[in-house]
């Protein structure tokens, strides 16, 4: 039974995702279709940001440079897979073999990445890990931008369009299972126990340090997911879409939408994915607004619009089952 | 060697640029624990006001002359130190008792709402700082310094020195360093906290506009996001030299102009940018209260 009800989410989400997918039409040509897909590889960041922005209560601001490791290592991977084709099986699967190939290698990579960044910076108080992970964004697009192999600052283009709506909503629903189940599980309850206070944590025996750079490892991974997927349905990448206003536009989603709040965080990502589609006449305005959005959350309620909480928990016919956040979050001067 | 003596030159004046922005984040870190990101933006608008009113000062002559400097460095100087206080008074001061990464996210909103506020209102085309006084170069050897790099120094160095005796010879100084060592205990013995923590963003904030007017006179290009890569930099100049201490990020800073222009110098001039993050992580791992940094124990 147990093992029912673990998989059956699983099972039909799939098979929704597939079913959707059938019915969509020319897929990767209709521009609604493709803004769907952008909707898709925000959530991804944004969920993955929230593992260690919200739910650990670090604070990472170079979220694009994972993303950008991520994409460009799978893109170079399947450019050259795209040559070959696995014996006696369907084209489609297996070019499907190879996506998934590239995507994990870009993911990998791109956690190696989040623990070289990680390893001395989370040793240190978290403001020092803001300033190393806007730094490191940065270096990588400027490697990025000087290696010829990638394409250099032209981009690297002619990427096999290998993802579309189901690659992408797949990398989405398995992102956003993957950290409910890390949420549930003993590193899940390692992490908030960080979040709401390093030291007794510390002091109940959590090896914060371990922790801390196992959820950076872990959102890095999904970010390198999340910028594999956007590499194949984009077909080719430029490192100018990897600045430091990209790694803030997560954070806005993440802190929008409540840190440590997934739902909140899906939410904010699709809201602020759609709203400028919408708006295209406020369009020059959206990244000031961004910063002010920042300024006045954090003055007026600084845990987000869902806090902490899931959405479906704020529904008044449950009862909560987490103490409120604000005041968890609106601790008295001098503490940790 | 005459190479080696043209980048200690260039090293030490962009050093001294380094070491000024340097000071505000610092200075701020001392009394409020906070990594203030708008700070290089500060210096960002300290560099448009200083464009702006030299034009405004022209005159009918049009001359170039000191006078005029001065004036646009002073104007530059007293704007940026209002809109320091400004921020400190709107986006800081209501959340001081939070936690403190409450304040980190409001900073970093300040930042970009500065940055892309800049975008709108001076689009975001570069403009060209305008040239204050007639340099001329020397030569000493083979090594070049213009008159603008010695003017630069001398002028930084005579902040650096009023700062120093502002921190440590006065009672704003003395009420400063007691806020920074403990902010509660100073309030109980008197000390107005609130008006000193504002006087610090203001002293912090002109610092960084008289960097921004000696950043604009050797590298005359401004636009709004300038201040980003130089803010980062200037920051791992801060942590360097021990963040929270005064002198020890004036050495920090010409470390670090002096390290970059070495580095870019000898041959890898596209990893000029690079080099900042290389020291910072290097001292992360190594020594992460900096030089002249004393380690301090977690209070609990």
């Amino acid at each position: 039974m147990a093992i029912v009800r673990a998989w059956a989410p699983i099972a039909i989400a799939l098979a929704l995702l597939a079913a959707v997918n059938l019915l969509l039409p020319s897929l990767n040509e209709d521009y609604r279709v493709h803004v769907l897909l952008d909707v898709g590889i925000n959530v991804m960041l944004a969920v993955s940001l929230n593992l260690v922005n919200g739910v650990t209560g670090q604070f990472s601001i170079g979220h694009a440079g994972f993303m950008a490791l991520g994409g460009y290592t799978a893109a170079f991977l399947s450019i050259r897979l795209a040559a070959y084709q696995l014996h006696g099986i369907p084209d489609a699967v297996s070019q499907g073999l190879f996506l998934v190939l590239a995507l994990v290698v870009g993911g990998m990579v791109a956690s190696l990445a989040g623990l070289i960044v990680g390893l001395p910076s989370l040793r240190l108080r978290g403001d020092y890990l803001a300033i190393v992970t806007l730094g490191f964004g940065e270096i990588i697009r400027v490697l990025i931008e000087n290696t010829e192999a990638v394409g250099g600052a032209r981009g690297l283009s002619n990427i096999p369009p290998w993802a579309g709506f189901f690659a992408v909503y797949v990398g989405v629903f398995v992102t956003i299972l993957c950290s409910r189940r890390l949420l549930a599980s003993t590193h899940g309850r390692a992490l908030l126990a960080i979040r709401e206070d390093e030291v007794a944590a510390e002091a109940m025996g959590v090896n914060t340090v371990g922790y801390k750079v196992r959820a950076f490892v872990v959102s890095a991974f999904f970010a390198g997911i999340a910028g594999g997927l956007y590499a194949h349905y984009q077909t080719n990448l430029a490192p100018k879409s990897f600045t430091f206003i990209r790694s803030i536009e997560i954070v806005v989603m993440v802190v929008l939408g409540g840190m440590g709040s997934i739902s909140g965080s899906v939410l904010a990502a699709v809201v602020l994915t759609l709203a400028p589609e919408l708006l295209r006449a406020l369009d020059q305005y959206r990244m000031a607004s961004y910063g002010l959005m920042l300024v006045l959350l954090m003055l007026a309620r600084p845990s987000g619009i869902f806090g902490t909480r899931e959405i479906w928990e704020l529904w008044p016919l449950r009862k909560k089952s987490k103490p409120d956040a604000d005041r968890e979050l609106a601790r008295p001067a001098g503490s940790p | 060697m005459s190479e080696f003596f043209q980048h200690l030159v260039n090293g030490l004046s962009l050093g001294t640029i380094y070491a000024l922005i340097a000071l505000g984040y610092t200075m701020v870190y001392g009394v409020l624990k906070l990594i203030n990101f708008a700070h290089a933006d500060v210096f960002m608008v300290g560099a448009y006001t200083g464009l702006f009113s030299a034009r405004w000062l022209r005159g009918e002559n049009n001359e170039d002359n000191y006078a005029r400097a001065g004036a646009v460095l002073v104007i530059s100087m007293l704007v940026s130190a209002g809109l320091g206080m400004l921020i400190e008074r709107l986006a800081y001061r209501p959340l001081r008792a939070r936690p403190r990464l409450t304040s980190l996210i409001t900073a970093i909103g300040v930042s970009f709402f500065l940055e892309n506020g800049a975008q709108l209102l001076w689009s975001p085309d570069p403009r060209r700082f305008p040239r204050l006084f007639e340099s001329h170069t020397y030569f000493i050897g083979n090594t070049a310094i213009s008159s603008m790099q010695i003017i630069a120094f001398l002028v930084a160095v005579a902040m650096m020195g009023a700062l120093q005796w502002l921190v440590f010879r006065t009672r704003f100084g003395l009420a400063m360093r007691a806020v920074s060592f403990e902010p509660s205990t100073a309030a109980l013995m008197g000390v107005p906290v609130d008006r000193t923590i504002s006087i610090t963003f203001a002293v912090g904030s002109g610092l960084a506009a008289g960097a921004a007017i000696l950043f604009g006179l050797q590298y005359p290009r401004v636009e709004p996001f300038m201040g980003l890569m130089l803010g980062l930099k200037a920051f791992v100049a801060a942590v360097l030299g021990g963040i929270g201490n005064v002198p020890g990020s004036m050495v920090g800073g010409l470390v670090l102009g002096l390290a970059e222009e070495f580095v870019a110098g000898y041959g890898l001039s596209s990893y000029r940018d690079a080099v900042a993050f290389a020291i910072l992580i290097a001292i992360l791992i190594l020594r992460p209260e900096g030089i002249f940094g004393r380690s301090v124990a977690e209070k609990v």
